[in-house]
């Protein structure tokens, strides 16, 4: 695996200086570093920003506490939780929903032409909505129409339908790129279409289904007007899905937008947002490696 | 292929069925969204019609005026600078994690991306609002600008081009970069000419996605654009995006206020559909059953 | 030896797929197994003004009454009085006087919240006058230089249609809605301070609650007072201070039960300092219809 990411890894150091000797190669050089320097240091300038800002509010009873004086002090235990319950059934939802439709854009768009040309162009109406048409139809259907009224559920099956044209996309990229000398050999070997997609396709196709998960996840965590709306402004510790629940990143825009005096704490769990991002990743990471190195029988 | 199919066993065609009804489910969020959109929306276009959306005076809807075009060009100007600015630096981003920066560095990297990419709206509104616009402002007040909207737009979107690129990149098979090594190729024009044309595909994907995103974002955009319902004269000036209007005023609209506020609901969906075809043209290259590149 | 790690690895991404799944389960259960019926709950939606101090007392309340379950919900004035209609709430949290059908429903002030004019600390201006004030806001003063203070374009920050503030703003310097010229128009109050906090050349109208709890905290913006009158609670208690609107609890029918106890429960004197706390005055009359 790690050869992989660096070509240069099999190839002789002279090789590494050949790519610098003409003076387009020079300027790729150039620009490609360049283009990561900006990224990294425009990011690292708005990391910086929320540490400085918040990074003096952070403890251990920050992270186990109650809110309390309308979150201007106290802590957001009950709205950790929250947020990960939302996750948890957005992901629940969108993860089935989301592979099922993607293996068939992927894989049996030739049965299923207009219908998949029909899914793939609402898809891309579904990523361009305003969250805060999420968060109307949300409430309108989820918790007015369904009757489950603002709470945990609602806010996750809302965000369930803003993350899952980011899935199938990425995944349905990812299988597409697979060669079709991987699906000639499936049919070779005479699999059936099922153990061809379960045990070859999709476990090749990891790195795209593992994209897909942590953009899915990073759009959820930082969605903040849909949830508003579905999940609700609660900051109790919730006793079920059927509860209202104050998500993290709806907290953090109360505390900067609505309660002045509020910037501090604002910032403060916006860092715990972004360490609960990174669990996360690293977690959906961990978890797709473990499938497909027990699933794949074909080892790209 | 449709040899394999005639013969599939019956688990494959329930295979076949169940994953048909997944994707009905997907797609019939879209037709329950563009619905809802369009039963608010029509109350408007009857009393109003559409084509005083195009031809009436201002914006004033408590006054009856319900020009939309000013907040339609913040949006597309707004949208279309962002994915310009961001879509070249995020591909050389990727290029940078996948074939110029070596093992712990480029995991680093992605690492960085990854985490990037789920930090909230608010925290780039309020970095947007609190030192982005201040510094415009030193150069031409009020700060809160177009130039503002485009740059935090470009930030927000930017994650999501590069991973969705770095994975893209990384499917290409090694036994052709490794061919070309060996026909002695030099790295960036193995880049250039086998790992981006073969990522393709995927890296447009991405832009799509970054594209979708920065048309629908709503909260960083009303804190750093000025929400000024205008045709911007230059990068300076302050403008309303159509996302943005929805926010400030769905809370506080009533009936036929609400309704017009639906209409640009849809112009937005109209608006998506418009752009996602536009690059898949640019980009499309027609297949033998008459899909493009991504088999639409 | 590579298939022996390689159970174990099964083996461990099994564990942790079971953990997870009785975690979620027993969550998902525990909500299941407490019975409802054991809470009496009261249901708040409405004003993001009132609903930070809203949110305070409920919690005192629910302190002072163990069992009862108050939930507040945020989403603007207008969507609490729709809420209550259709009865997804009890009690519509409305930062303005009630105004047209909606004189029906039954409102219970419990403070009052000023509005008054910022300016950045950095401009050295310390008063204006109602005319100056309306110059500024129909584009006929572009220039602080033009008022005695700094050279520099003055950045007008305006509010969005519909919000209280703006209203009441409008009202009492008899402004038409078209006649502003805004350069930036903000949603939420914050959102006007951090402007003008962020622009020496701002100008912007905000609650004073809000202004002075930013101030408190070190924020660079600082309070006008209007024809001579300081924008301070003190006067807000006193009903001198001219620019002024009512936050009111709202019923669809006259309040009852629970949501009658909770009334009464903000209008206490014990209640007193957490709504001084925000620079609200407290309001103590009980008024029906308007």
């Amino acid at each position: 695996m790690g050869s992989r990411l660096f070509p240069s890894a099999w190839l002789d150091s002279s090789w590494r200086w050949r790519s610098l000797a003409v003076p387009r190669d020079a300027a790729a050089h150039l620009a490609v570093w360049g283009a990561a320097l900006v990224v990294t240091g425009a990011f690292t300038w708005i990391v910086a920003d929320v540490v400085g800002h918040g990074a003096s509010h952070l403890s251990l009873e920050f992270l186990t506490a109650a809110p309390a004086d309308a979150g201007l002090s106290g802590g957001i235990a009950p709205i950790l939780v929250s947020t990960v319950l939302i996750l948890c059934v957005c992901m629940a939802v969108a993860i089935p929903l989301g592979l099922g439709t993607a293996v068939l854009l992927a894989e049996f768009s030739r049965d299923a032409n207009r219908q998949g040309r029909f899914v793939r162009r609402s898809l891309d109406v579904l990523a361009g909505l305003p969250s805060i048409v999420f968060g109307l139809f949300g409430y309108a259907f989820f918790c007015h129409a369904l009757g489950l009224g603002f709470s945990i559920l609602s806010g996750g099956l809302t965000l369930a339908c803003m993350v899952l044209p980011i899935l199938i996309r990425s995944v349905e990229a990812a299988l597409r790129a697979l060669p079709d000398e991987i699906r000639a050999t499936g049919a070779a070997l005479g699999l059936s279409k099922t153990t061809l997609i379960r045990s070859l396709l999709l476990p090749a196709a990891s790195p795209g289904i593992a994209v897909g998960l942590i953009l899915g996840i990073g759009r959820a965590l930082a969605e903040t007007a849909a949830l508003l709306f579905t999940s609700g402004y609660v900051v109790r510790m919730p006793n079920s899905v059927f509860d209202s629940g104050r998500a993290l990143s709806v907290h953090i825009y109360d505390l900067a937008m609505n309660v002045p005096g509020g910037d501090g704490m604002a910032y403060a769990s916006a860092l715990v947002l972004l360490g609960l991002l990174v669990m996360m990743n690293a977690l959906a990471t961990e978890l797709v490696q473990r499938w497909q190195k027990r699933k794949g029988l074909l080892l790209v | 292929m449709t040899a394999e199919t005639d013969a599939a066993p019956r688990r494959d065609r329930a295979l076949a069925a169940i994953l048909r009804i997944t994707a009905a489910v997907a797609g019939s969020i879209t037709i329950g969204i563009v619905a809802y959109l369009l039963f608010g929306s029509l109350p408007a276009l009857r009393a109003i019609g559409p084509l005083r959306f195009l031809t009436d005076p201002s914006w004033n809807p408590v006054h009856g005026a319900y020009h939309i075009v000013p907040m339609l060009v913040g949006t597309m100007v707004v949208t279309v600078g962002a994915v310009l600015l961001a879509a070249p630096l995020a591909v050389a981003s990727a290029v940078f994690g996948r074939f110029y920066a070596r093992g712990i560095l480029s995991r680093v990297h992605r690492r960085m991306l990854e985490t990037f990419a789920g930090i909230p709206s608010v925290v780039y509104g309020l970095w947007g609002l609190m030192v982005l616009v201040p510094a415009i402002a030193r150069v031409g007040p009020p700060g809160q600008s177009v130039l503002a909207g485009v740059l935090v737009l470009a930030l927000m979107i930017l994650p999501t081009i590069a991973l969705v690129g770095d994975a893209a990149l990384g499917a290409v098979p090694e036994s052709h970069l490794r061919g070309a090594a060996a026909a002695g190729l030099s790295r960036w024009a193995i880049v250039r000419s086998i790992a981006l044309p073969v990522a393709r595909s995927g890296i447009v994907t991405g832009i799509l996605l970054g594209t979708g995103r920065a048309l629908g974002e709503t909260m960083a955009v009303v804190m750093v654009t000025g929400n000024v319902v205008q045709v911007p004269g230059s990068v300076l000036d302050p403008v309303r995006t159509l996302t943005a209007n929805i926010a400030l005023e769905m809370a506080y609209a009533t009936d036929a206020h609400r309704s017009a506020l639906f209409v640009s609901g849809l112009v937005l969906a109209l608006l998506t559909i418009g752009l996602v075809a536009t690059i898949d043209r640019i980009e499309g290259s027609e297949r033998s059953d008459g899909t493009n590149a991504h088999g639409v | 030896m590579q298939h022996n790690s390689k159970r174990s690895v099964c083996r461990t991404g099994e564990r942790t797929a079971w953990v997870l799944g009785v975690i979620a389960v027993a969550i998902l259960a525990g909500g299941a197994c407490s019975p409802a019926s054991d809470h009496d709950s009261l249901v708040l939606t409405g004003s993001s003004t009132l609903a930070p101090v809203v949110v305070r007392i409920a919690q005192q309340y629910e302190l002072a009454h163990p069992g009862v379950r108050i939930d507040v919900q945020s989403g603007g004035s207008s969507r609490g009085i729709v809420d209550i209609r259709s009865g997804l709430a009890d009690i519509a949290m409305v930062s303005r006087a009630l105004v047209g059908t909606e004189r029906t429903l039954h409102a219970y002030p419990i403070a009052r919240d000023g509005v008054a004019i910022i300016l950045n600390v950095q401009n050295p201006l310390t008063a204006l006058s109602e005319a100056q004030v309306v110059a500024i806001y129909t584009g006929e003063v572009g220039n602080w230089k033009e008022l005695g203070g700094r050279d520099a374009k003055i950045v007008v920050v305006h509010k969005a249609a519909g919000r209280a503030t703006r209203e009441v703003f409008l009202d009492y310097f008899a402004l038409e809605d078209g006649a502003v010229q805004a350069d930036v128009i903000v949603g939420e109050n914050e959102q006007a301070v951090k402007t003008v906090a962020g622009s020496p050349a701002a100008i912007g109208y905000v609650s004073i609650g809000t202004a002075a709890i930013d101030i408190e905290h070190g924020v660079p913006i600082k309070l006008l007072g209007i024809g001579g009158v300081a924008a301070s609670l003190e006067n807000l208690r006193r009903r001198i201070y001219p620019i002024a609107r009512p936050l009111n609890l709202v019923t669809l029918q006259p309040a009852s039960g629970l949501a009658r106890a909770f009334i009464d429960f903000v209008r206490t004197p014990k209640i007193k300092p957490l709504i001084e706390a925000q620079h609200f005055a407290q309001v103590g009359s009980v008024q029906v219809g308007k």
